[in-house]
């Protein structure tokens, strides 16, 4: 009685639609390897059919061979655009970094601070749930000095949180993103550490 | 309606009691009579019904997750995924291709492309202003759009001109990309 209707992994659009998401190459990729039925239904056998294809649409469409044409361009122009803007996404994403920083509150107490997550569309205030309870400890997202979103968590749990990132980042694909470590309290870090140092870091300095 | 939406505009959540459940799943079928044989596979009587209020008065009532309808003012709107599943019970118009596009990108409908060869309204005495329609597209099976009429069907096949029917949901809005984790 119900019916199902499958939508595209790509762009979420019931797949007939997906010619005007801007997306159809991936999207065509997708269906061919979940659906194929389907695939067949909607793009045909393309390679040795296209002319007759072409036909096909031109005759089943009420609206006319130039506005057909101008359609169709229109929409090559707007996946054109589509993929450059991916494009330039991933490019930002790779060329950013995320922030994990150690510093110090009292005598031996630390928190730690990432920063630099947002581009990578992950839910801060998740995340953060996901360490408070991963790591039985409070955790929170504040904003930090140049009005960014970061996550603080309390307690000393540098490592730990560096595995986890980079496996999130791995997850998404995202293998060769850069971590920037820092670590105020480190004997060995050059003392370029700006923001940290005057803080109480004696005890380990000594 | 949902050109705009995001989390931030959540108010609160809460649970629907069984019993307004079941009052709101008689307000759905008297909406839409046809759903009546369907509405308890749709939405099953031990599902629970969530309440979300949001920004602007606009309520949202979701079932694991997923927004079946909408409410603004009185009237029940069923979500685009609603629809897809059982979509002989709504009233529909169909656009034609050209206006695809347009309407993708939330775009109110013109007349024009509802009178066009394409297109498709219902005969007299059609559906008077201010109803819910759906949007189906030429040469397509499901629904891509719902919306709201500006001027009655047998007004938009004689005007024929401007704005038909206003734009409430689409494939690939806010609400239609809506995730609730």
């Amino acid at each position: 009685m119900l019916q199902e209707v499958v939508y595209c992994g790509i762009c979420s659009y019931p797949p007939e639609y997906c010619e005007f998401s801007g997306k159809l190459k991936r999207c065509k990729v997708w269906l061919s390897e979940n659906d194929t039925e389907l695939y067949a239904k909607l793009y045909g056998n393309e390679i040795d059919e296209e002319v007759a294809n072409a036909a096909n649409k031109l005759g089943s469409s009420s609206i006319g061979e130039a506005r057909e044409e101008k359609l169709e361009k229109d929409l090559l122009r707007l996946q054109a655009k589509q993929e450059n803007r991916e494009q330039r996404e991933l490019a930002k994403k790779l060329s950013s970094k995320v922030v994990i920083k150690r510093e110090a509150r009292t005598k031996r107490k630390f928190i730690v601070a990432i920063s630099g997550l947002e581009v990578f569309e992950i839910d801060m205030k998740k995340l953060a749930k996901t360490f408070a309870s991963k790591f039985a400890t409070g955790c929170s997202v504040s904003k930090n000095a140049e009005k960014k979103d970061e996550i603080v968590i309390q307690g000393d749990v540098l490592e730990e949180v560096e595995k986890y990132i980079h496996s999130l980042l791995e997850e998404k694909g995202l293998k060769n993103v850069k971590l920037e470590i820092i670590d105020s309290q480190k004997k060995k870090k050059k003392p370029t550490d700006e923001a940290n140092s005057n803080n109480n870091n004696n005890n380990n300095n000594k | 309606m949902f050109k705009k939406f995001s989390k931030e505009d959540i108010h609160s959540r809460s649970k629907v009691k069984s019993s307004i459940q079941r009052t709101l799943k008689s307000k759905l079928v008297s909406q839409y009579p046809q759903l009546e044989e369907v509405i308890d596979e749709l939405i099953p009587k031990k599902s629970q019904i969530e309440l979300i209020k949001c920004e602007d008065k606009i309520q949202l009532y979701t079932v694991d997750g997923e927004v079946y309808f909408f409410q603004k003012f009185d009237e029940l709107i069923p979500s685009l995924k609603f629809v897809h599943k059982f979509p002989q019970a709504y009233p529909t118009i169909q656009v034609d291709r050209g206006a695809i596009k347009f309407v993708l990108s939330g775009a109110n409908i013109m007349c024009p492309g509802l009178t066009s060869v394409g297109g498709k309204l219902p005969d007299a005495p059609g559906f008077e202003k201010d109803s819910f329609v759906i949007i189906n597209a030429e040469n397509k099976e499901n629904a891509l759009a719902i919306g709201k009429l500006m001027m009655s069907t047998e007004e938009i096949k004689s005007i024929n001109k401007g704005h038909g029917v206003e734009m409430i949901h689409h494939l690939g809005d806010p609400l239609w990309d809506f995730n609730l984790d």
